[in-house]
């Protein structure tokens, strides 16, 4: 661990103390950003990275420890002195509101007034002008809701240069975006910074360290653990501080023989047409199988009916046209659990809402939905229930190992073992696995990605969607990718890589291979 | 009856509910439930009638009332804001507290669990010419209110902080908008606003009786949701609602229909309306919630 021989830094946080109940997010952190450079800030789910920079944007106060922001204590403000000191924070959730204009949520807290009134017109003026300036093109009269999330991003960058920010930290903005996005995304960000602002980037992908920062910094459970000068570093270096032990980063390819030839397909799809929130079709018209033994992965940005197509197959959403078919059965008019019984898997993408009920035990939690099969005339049997618990808990690798422990107790990662551990328990022919990896850490993500190959070899049929590419291409099959509602296109995995297929996810292009 | 008389009976009848609705509109957009209206509205007129009859002036009446609409808002702001308590039951509360204190202070200062003295009022004597109500303040009031609080939400920069923390109070609080205080300046104005709703029924009928709002808060919030959440369709929804109220009050006199069946006409429209026959309205998408 170097420091370096910078004299005024522009960003100096000493020894941040963050509790949260008994967690404590931060202990004794501490980053050091010289001016006019793109700083990686890396860790694993959980280090304490975005709780680092809400502090230092002034989001939340911090229990220890000193700020310094161009060599000036800073320590405890607000918001609203942060952003008056030309530090702008981009969160991962994005703060726009959606009922409001772009031009009206750049300005908002900082409006421009003529007589009292709010100059709309000189908003959108001055957002256009900006927009110009920076190369970040934005329709300032259009409403936030209709916008595409790289738009909306772009938005979010607005916000804070229009503030005048000079250090911009940005929470993990690439999550959601496809390809030429996050490319658009760099040139921007590198145009901002040869601007003179300064950047601090989250960020757990090391190819985007390692092409766009100057500097690394690490953060392990609330810790800094090591700092880097990129060009000196390795992304397995990276990984090791990381971890804290040497992690294998090969992409290990799903099997480049798939498995054309074979069988009846476990799970079809006929033409299926699903309505969604604000979309009337959000799913289009979408066919395919997938075989025994095989995973077939749906790539794409997500909001493009990845999830509604999730849902309508587990039962979760009504189906408007089509049919879903289970091992050769029609199962498109059964409930939920009947699909179960039938043989369907579901780990749902949130498991906040769908997967777990938080309040609700570990052992409670692995039965959920199959609690019909864990009775005895009519009255829950405990001793089943324990029973299955301690096995799972075991196999699993479920910590901590109380089953009594409500599930909220629980890290995401072995949260998402829980839910793992469940749908992988019950006998079935077809498995959809949606946002598996979501939100845990990199261990159990190993752990979560080989369960799945075991399951796949094991003659399961598995439907995998995710919102990073690259999982898709670690676990995949075949690939396809969902836009606007269809498939535009479906390759074997080894005619597929990032290159092939982000004019797919953008919408650039399509075969509708569907 | 002539069309003109029952415009004018009309517009009487909607002042209330404009007054209240405004108030349940700019509260609501900021984020804030208004199952309150009632009880700022029940306030409004006791505080009004307190004031007037202990000084003889109208003038002075609006002013108490306005204050009686300001102290309950404040409890409300305070519980719901400061507290962070379920909004719905703060208001049911709110709503019970006034019933009993306006009880309370009328057997105190009148001796009478009924009605209130007659005191001075605005826009001539009850059972005076249907004109004469065109000679009180309130009215007129009543005729910009919704307009001018469009303008304020639509075309301030207050109106566009309170759009923001009603939606999304995080957005709002990361770009250094106080959402609390937003919402109090927006609650403590909900509360002048439907206190005058209940300041105008108690001064155009020179006097108070228990419980004289009768509903109309309800009402109020039905036309704020009829209208989804925009002053001046939730105006025109309080229009609406008043005309039916009128051509109940005319067809119970003509005695067509059986009375019971025609004073259900504005509580089924209000349930019609309610019930999203006009197309699905989506509330303020913060509405209810407090943040940290």
């Amino acid at each position: 661990m170097t420091t370096s021989p910078s004299p005024t830094p522009a960003v100096r946080l000493t020894a941040i103390e963050k509790r949260f109940g008994a967690v404590r997010a931060n202990r004794g952190a501490s980053l050091e950003v010289r001016p006019g450079e793109i700083h990686a800030l890396v860790g694993e789910n959980g280090a304490g990275k975005s709780t680092l920079m809400k502090i230092l944007s002034g989001a939340m106060p911090c229990d220890g420890g000193t700020i310094e922001v161009g060599g000036r204590d800073v320590t405890g403000w607000t918001t609203a002195e942060a952003i008056a000191s030309g530090v702008g924070m981009v969160h991962q959730h994005f703060m726009l509101v959606p009922t409001l204009t772009v031009a009206e949520n750049v300005v908002l807290g900082r409006e421009p007034v003529s007589v009292g009134t709010f100059d709309r017109a000189r908003a959108v003026r001055e957002v256009e002008q900006l927009s110009e300036q920076s190369g970040l093109i934005v329709p300032a009269d259009r409403l936030v809701a209709d916008l595409s999330v790289g738009e909306a991003q772009r938005v979010e960058i607005l916000k804070t240069l229009y503030r005048g920010a000079r250090i911009l930290l940005l929470d993990e903005p690439t999550a959601v975006l496809s390809p030429p996005e996050v490319a658009e995304l760099w040139k921007v960000l590198r145009r901002v910074r040869d601007g003179g602002a300064t950047i601090v980037l989250i960020t757990h992908k090391l190819d985007e360290v390692m092409s766009v920062t100057e500097q690394v910094t690490v953060m392990r459970q609330g810790e800094t653990v090591a700092r880097f000068a990129t060009r000196d570093t390795t992304p397995e270096g990276i990984a090791h501080a990381m971890v804290g032990r040497a992690v294998d980063l090969s992409v290990r390819e799903g099997r480049s023989v798939g498995r054309e030839a074979g069988g009846a397909p476990a799970l079809e799809v006929r033409d299926l047409v699903v309505r969604g929130a604000r979309v009337d079709r959000a799913v289009n018209g979408v066919s395919f199988t997938v075989a025994p033994g095989e995973i077939l992965g749906i790539a794409g940005v997500e909001g493009n009916g990845q999830t509604e197509l999730l849902e309508a197959i587990a039962g979760l959403r009504p189906v408007a046209g089509g049919r879903v078919l289970l091992g050769g059965a029609d199962v498109t008019t059964l409930d939920v659990r009947a699909r179960g019984d039938a043989g369907l898997s579901h780990i749902p993408e949130d498991r906040h809402r769908r997967g777990l009920i938080l309040e609700y035990s570990i052992a409670d939690n692995l039965i959920l939905g199959q609690q019909h099969h864990f009775q005895r005339r009519g009255v829950l049997d405990g001793a089943a229930i324990a029973a299955n618990a301690a096995t799972q808990i075991a196999a699993y690798d479920i910590r901590p190992t109380d089953a009594a422990l409500p599930a909220q107790a629980l890290s995401g990662g072995n949260q998402q073992k829980i839910v793992i551990a469940r749908e992988m328990a019950r006998p079935f022919t077809a498995l959809l696995a949606a946002q598996p990896t979501r939100g845990v850490d990199v261990g159990a993500i190993e752990f979560i990605h080989e369960e799945l190959r075991k399951a796949r070899d094991a003659g399961k049929a598995i439907l995998l969607v995710s919102a990073e590419l690259r999982e898709v291409l670690t676990l995949a099959d075949r690939v396809a990718v969902m836009y606007g509602g269809r498939f535009v296109t479906v390759l074997p995995r080894r005619e597929a890589n990032e290159e092939v297929l982000g004019p797919y996810m953008t919408g650039a292009k399509r075969e509708d291979a569907a | 009856m002539s069309l003109l008389l029952f415009l004018a009976q009309t517009l009487r009848i909607a002042i209330p509910y404009l007054f209240a609705a405004a108030g349940g509109a700019l509260a609501e957009r900021a984020g804030v439930v208004s199952l309150t209206l009632e009880g700022f509205m029940l306030g409004g007129a006791f505080g009004a009638v307190l004031g007037s009859h202990y000084t003889g002036s109208a003038w002075i009446g609006l002013v108490t009332g306005v204050a009686w609409g300001l102290m309950l808002a404040l409890i409300h702001a305070v519980c719901s804001i400061r507290y962070k308590a379920d909004q719905i039951v703060v208001g049911v509360a709110i709503n019970l507290f006034t019933v009993g204190i306006t009880r309370f202070f009328l057997q105190l200062a009148f001796e009478s669990s009924s009605n209130s003295p007659r005191v001075a009022g605005f826009g001539g004597d009850a059972g005076s010419s249907a004109a004469a109500f065109l000679t009180n303040p309130l009215v007129w009031m009543g005729i910009v209110v919704m307009p001018a609080l469009w303008w304020v939400v639509q075309k301030t920069t207050f109106g566009l902080r309170v759009r923001a923390v009603g939606e999304h109070p995080q957005a709002a609080a990361s770009v250094g908008v106080p959402v609390n205080r937003v919402r109090y300046v927006a609650v403590l104005g909900s509360g002048a606003l439907a206190a005058l709703g209940g300041v105008y029924l108690a001064l155009d009928q020179h006097q108070f009786t228990d419980s004289m709002t009768a509903g109309r808060g309800f009402i109020a919030l039905a036309a704020v949701i009829f209208g989804r959440w925009d002053p001046l369709r939730a105006g025109l929804a309080c229009l609406l609602f008043a005309a039916a109220e009128t051509l109940q009050i005319q067809l119970q006199a003509a005695q067509l229909i059986p009375s019971q069946f025609v004073a259900m006409i504005p509580y089924v429209l209000t349930i019609v309306a309610v019930a999203g026959v006009v197309g699905r309205s989506t509330p303020p998408a913060a509405l209810g919630r407090t943040t940290d």
